[in-house]
């Protein structure tokens, strides 16, 4: 009844409420430029945009959804949240479909889905929910639980195998521990730790994994494998120069040299359609969308609203980052896509949420604990 | 106290703002280095790459290796490749499919063969670039083709290789098929990280030795860069790194012998092993009926796949790893030699055998009427005495049975090299425990293990556990794994890489037990139940016939009367080995629903023998028992076996 009765103008300010502005512009900026690039690279198959526009629809529900949620409540579901992930990542390795040669898909009713993909939110609350619970106390102690609790979904992810998200996982989580304020001296203790580590891991890999690290270094050793997505990548950025070679006119494109054009490697699309300013650009926007989260995670009410805004914040720097990186060539090709453009309902699913977890931090940040 | 946590949250807060701070730079670093990769790429290196774009034009193409060739001991080849030209579609490109096979059919002869092929390659291939509508156009057609180019944009004539298998469907069994790559083996190349070496390649090994040693004869993938133009058409090849051809592979087999043995079967269906006792060798290999895998070659049809599918006689199994039967009396020499290692009997023992083995009230008959009298150890291999084997089985228990057959491979898989094999079913107590699911099945009874005795009962297993267990036994207990490739030939390095034969274990066996067997085998085949199949050879030999009941029929199978009479008929079995001393071969039959041991098995069982050891042809007539009316199998019922 109290509906009707409200204006069309009071509707809209309902539904706007706890949006956050600059967020969703930069979001929906993303977006747009996403499904323009999506248009191009799969131009044989139109329907993969229709698609990504009604993804983009479920994320932004989505986000809205989780903007209206207070941290509080993020933080009562963080720990069920995790224990459900880790025990859906049990059972996927016992029960899972194999695709690709990974087994990362969980069967459910009709649908399937990957476990692995809520790690990347659950993990960050877990964390923070556990700091913030002992942030009084902190010591050394609990930065080693910490650490199993990150360890233990970052391996069971890794062993599918999938090392991209396995990757983000452990990113987001250590990001966790960084800003709970673990000391400098045990950070760089424990960098040069994981350093000696590599050499007895290379003992231990098989050849046709030191032969993919190698490849990593130097694509032209597996032109027909491993290295040409890298090789093929990098001429389509290069080619691409100052102002790109226009929307829909990327040769290296259409004459299809690039591999997995709609998903991992769609920067090598956008890149070589609108150059280096088109890279500006879009770094730009992440800087922006960084910027704005880190603002928001350090005006945050509590302890746990801080780190998990700055976590997922960092978390959308790491995804651009390891894939504008890998797509240029000078990181290994990880399955990572570039945030909020490569095509696929379930990474940006994801990173809508991320951003409607920020907008829910910045909308309670006044708010007092008692 | 309230004021120091307020300095702490303070201090907090300033450690939590100077961490973000440090993010915020980091990240402004990190995005700093990328923009300097982008300006090094598109800026500095921009006329580099801009140029690598323009050549890219520049394709790299696999070229896909020749198949290595299958050839049997003497060097005859059982698989080879031949070029031939195809019309393939390329369906990406195509508007409308059906409408353009239907326009292609005024031009070139089209079947409806070809076009529920074609559909059924579109539905199952991997993302495929082209798939052939027509295989092997005649020069004509190619001219035909060629001239009318203009309208078929999409469509076009490709030269490539075909498998083709010389000898049809002989030995199809162990030479097996290859077929187009499926997404499940497409899955299967992405686990063993070889998908880059099969760029180029449409088809894969999918039974048989063309599956099994798929690595090996696949060869490695070359690559062909080639200028293409803006509508990526080649123009020119710039550079060329050649394919190797998959290795060839040779076999222990004799193609010969093959012959000899699948044409002694005939019609019957059923299965032959013939092994090479001092190495594993396998030098016969039959599973009957065959079928001819050129049919598969093309992607075959689904009228002639329904068909090969659906017969009642199975032609797609494999009998001879897959076909799991009970041994009958073929297992009493192992009977036999089991009670003498384990000091049950000794060949002096005897029993007076009155047609029938009394236990828990119950009479188990001997397959001879009245019985055979006075029954010592030899001559109750050579008479095949039922009662015997009964008391004994009863004498020694089920786990006595049990873990010496386990040694000669008795259920458990023999490790050839082919996929697919069956475990079959070593009966014991453990493995009902695990087979059956209500405690009372579960339970092992010792009537049970009477039967077992003679080779009935839950005994099942594979042609080839059998014929491996008997090659064993003439080996004086030296068990070798069964293979059928003798070698692999690299072509290009000339390389010659011999696949040794692997002894597996060493039987600690008597030698007087084994001989004593032997001694008693060779008498079943002088004045015993194999005697009037082998009774004349020119070699020393010795065999044992065997009759396995065949337990009802599978549910749902539809046959006419006389036929479900026919199939439920007793299976025929024989086994023999030749010379006595120092064996050369280890031979198994099998010959589904055909009777006794003596009347189907055997006969085919020396035929072969002849041929292996005197070069002798069989003299071409009906072979024996091929059409016996079901009154005949009743008139040699007194025959024991």
């Amino acid at each position: 009844m109290e509906l009707t009765a409200l204006s069309p103008r009071r509707m809209l300010l309902r539904v706007a409420d706890g949006i956050d502005g600059p967020l969703l512009a930069i979001g929906l900026c993303l977006a747009a430029l996403g499904i323009a690039t999506l248009f191009s690279a799969s131009y044989e198959n139109p329907g993969r945009v229709t698609a990504q526009v009604a993804n983009l629809c479920v994320a932004l529900l989505a986000m809205w959804l989780v903007a209206q949620i207070p941290p509080q409540t993020l933080m009562r579901v963080a720990v069920p949240a995790y224990f459900l992930g880790v025990a859906l990542l049990i059972a996927v390795a016992l029960a899972g479909d194999v695709v690709n040669g990974a087994r990362r898909w969980l069967h459910v009713g009709v649908t399937r889905f990957q476990p692995s993909e809520m790690m990347k939110l659950a993990l960050p609350m877990m964390l923070a929910w556990y700091f913030h619970k002992n942030e009084a106390t902190l010591r050394l102690r609990d930065f080693l639980v910490a650490a199993v609790l990150l360890a233990v979904p970052v391996l069971l992810i890794a062993r599918q195998p999938d090392l991209g998200t396995a990757v983000l996982v452990a990113a987001v989580g250590f990001y966790v521990i960084f800003f709970a304020g673990i000391g400098w001296k045990v950070l760089v203790g424990l960098g040069l730790l994981g350093a000696a580590s590599l050499f007895p891991l290379w003992g231990m890999l098989h050849d046709y994994q030191r032969r993919r690290i190698l490849t990593l270094f130097d694509p032209s050793q597996d032109p027909l494998g491993a290295g040409y997505h890298t090789i093929q990548s990098t001429i389509a950025v290069g080619s691409g120069g100052l102002t790109g070679k226009g929307w829909l006119h990327g040769t290296q494109t259409h004459l299809e040299f690039i591999p997995e054009r709609h998903t991992d490697f769609i920067f090598a699309v956008f890149s070589e359609e609108f150059g280096l300013i088109g890279n500006v650009a879009l770094l730009t926007l992440y800087t922006l969308l960084i910027a704005r989260g880190l603002m928001i995670a350090a005006n945050a009410a509590t302890f746990f609203a801080r780190l998990l805004a700055a976590a997922v914040t960092l978390m959308f720097f790491t995804y651009a980052f390891v894939n504008m990186g890998m797509v240029s060539g000078v990181l290994p090709v990880v399955g990572v896509p570039l945030p909020f453009i490569s095509y696929g309902g379930t990474a940006l699913l994801t990173l809508f949420i991320g951003i409607g977890i920020l907008m829910s931090v910045h909308n309670h940040r006044r708010l007092v604990q008692t | 106290m309230r004021f120091t946590e307020f300095k702490n949250h303070e201090r907090e807060m300033y450690l939590f703002q100077l961490r973000v701070g440090f993010a915020g730079v980091a990240v402004l670093i990190a995005f700093a280095l990328l923009f300097a990769r982008f300006f090094q790429l598109q800026v500095v290196q921009h006329e580099a790459y801009a140029s690598k774009a323009e050549d890219n034009r520049i394709s790299i193409v696999p070229i896909a290796p020749n198949r290595g060739l299958i050839l049997d001991r003497n060097g005859v080849v059982l698989a080879r490749n031949y070029s031939a030209y195809t019309l393939e579609i390329f369906p990406a490109k195509v508007k409308d499919v059906e409408r353009t096979i239907q326009e292609l059919s005024e031009v070139i002869d089209v079947q409806p063969k070809d076009r529920s092929r074609f559909r059924k390659l579109h539905a199952e291939t991997r993302n495929a670039e082209s798939l052939p509508i027509r295989t092997r156009l005649s020069d004509e057609e190619v001219a035909r083709f060629a001239a009318n180019r203009y309208r078929f944009p999409g469509v076009e004539i490709k030269a490539r290789l075909f498998r083709q298998y010389p000898y049809g469907a002989l030995a199809s069994h162990v030479i097996g098929y290859i077929g187009r790559i499926s997404t499940k083996d497409q899955e299967r190349l992405t686990e063993l990280d070889v998908e880059a070496n099969y760029r180029g390649t449409d088809f894969i090994g999918k039974a048989g030795l063309e599956a099994s040693y798929e690595q090996e004869l696949h060869g490695t993938t070359g690559m062909e860069q080639v200028e293409i133009d803006a509508a990526g058409r080649g123009i020119r090849t710039l550079a060329r790194t050649p394919a190797q051809a998959g290795n060839n592979v040779t076999l222990t087999l004799d193609i010969k012998l093959q012959e000899v043995a699948e044409a002694a079967f005939g019609e019957r269906r059923g299965a032959l092993v013939a092994i090479e006792p001092s190495t594993g060798g396998i030098l016969a290999f039959v599973s009957m009926p065959g079928f001819d895998p050129n049919l598969f070659v093309d992607g075959i049809d689904p009228q002639s796949w329904s068909e090969l599918n659906n017969s009642p006689d199975r032609p797609l199994n494999n009998r001879a790893i897959a076909g799991v039967y009970p041994p009958g009396s073929t297992f009493k020499p192992y009977m036999a030699l089991a009670a003498l290692e384990l000091g049950k009997r000794t060949p002096k023992s005897a029993i007076n055998d009155p047609g029938y083995f009394e236990f828990g009230g119950r009479r188990f008959r001997d397959s001879k009427a009245g019985g055979h009298g006075h029954v010592d150890l030899f001559k109750s291999i050579v008479v095949s005495s039922d009662t015997f084997y009964y008391q004994l089985a009863n004498d020694m228990g089920i786990d006595a049975i049990a873990g010496f057959m386990a040694k000669f491979g008795f259920g458990s898989k023999s490790g050839i090299d082919l996929e697919g094999e069956s475990t079959g079913v070593l009966p014991s107590p453990e493995w009902k425990q695990k087979r059956f699911r209500r405690p009372e099945q579960q339970k092992w009874y010792a009537g049970e293990t009477i039967s077992i005795g003679i080779g009935q009962g839950y005994n099942a297993y594979t042609p080839i556990q059998i014929g491996v267990a008997l090659a064993t036994l003439a080996a004086n207990g030296d068990m070798y794994r069964p293979r059928l490739v003798s070698h692999i030939d690299n072509l290009r390095t000339g390389e010659r890489r011999h696949i040794e034969p692997v002894l597996q274990q060493r039987l600690p066996l008597k030698p007087e037990n084994v001989e004593f067997v032997k001694r008693a085998m060779a008498g079943v085949n002088k004045q015993g139940t194999g005697a009037r199949a082998f009774g004349n050879a020119e070699y020393t030999n010795g065999g044992k016939t065997g009759t396995a009941q065949v337990v009802g029929m599978k549910q749902g199978e539809k046959y006419d009367e006389k036929k479900v009479a026919e199939r439920h008929r007793d299976h025929s079995l024989f086994i023999v080995f030749a010379p006595l001393e120092s064996p050369k071969i280890a031979l198994m039959a099998i010959v589904e629903n055909g009777g006794f041991g003596a009347r189907a098995a055997a006969p085919i069982a020396r035929t072969v023998l002849d041929y292996y050891l005197l070069g002798k042809l069989p003299v071409t007539e009906a072979p024996a028992g091929v059409a016996v009316k079901p009154g005949a199998a009743a008139a040699d019922e007194e025959e024991s076996d």
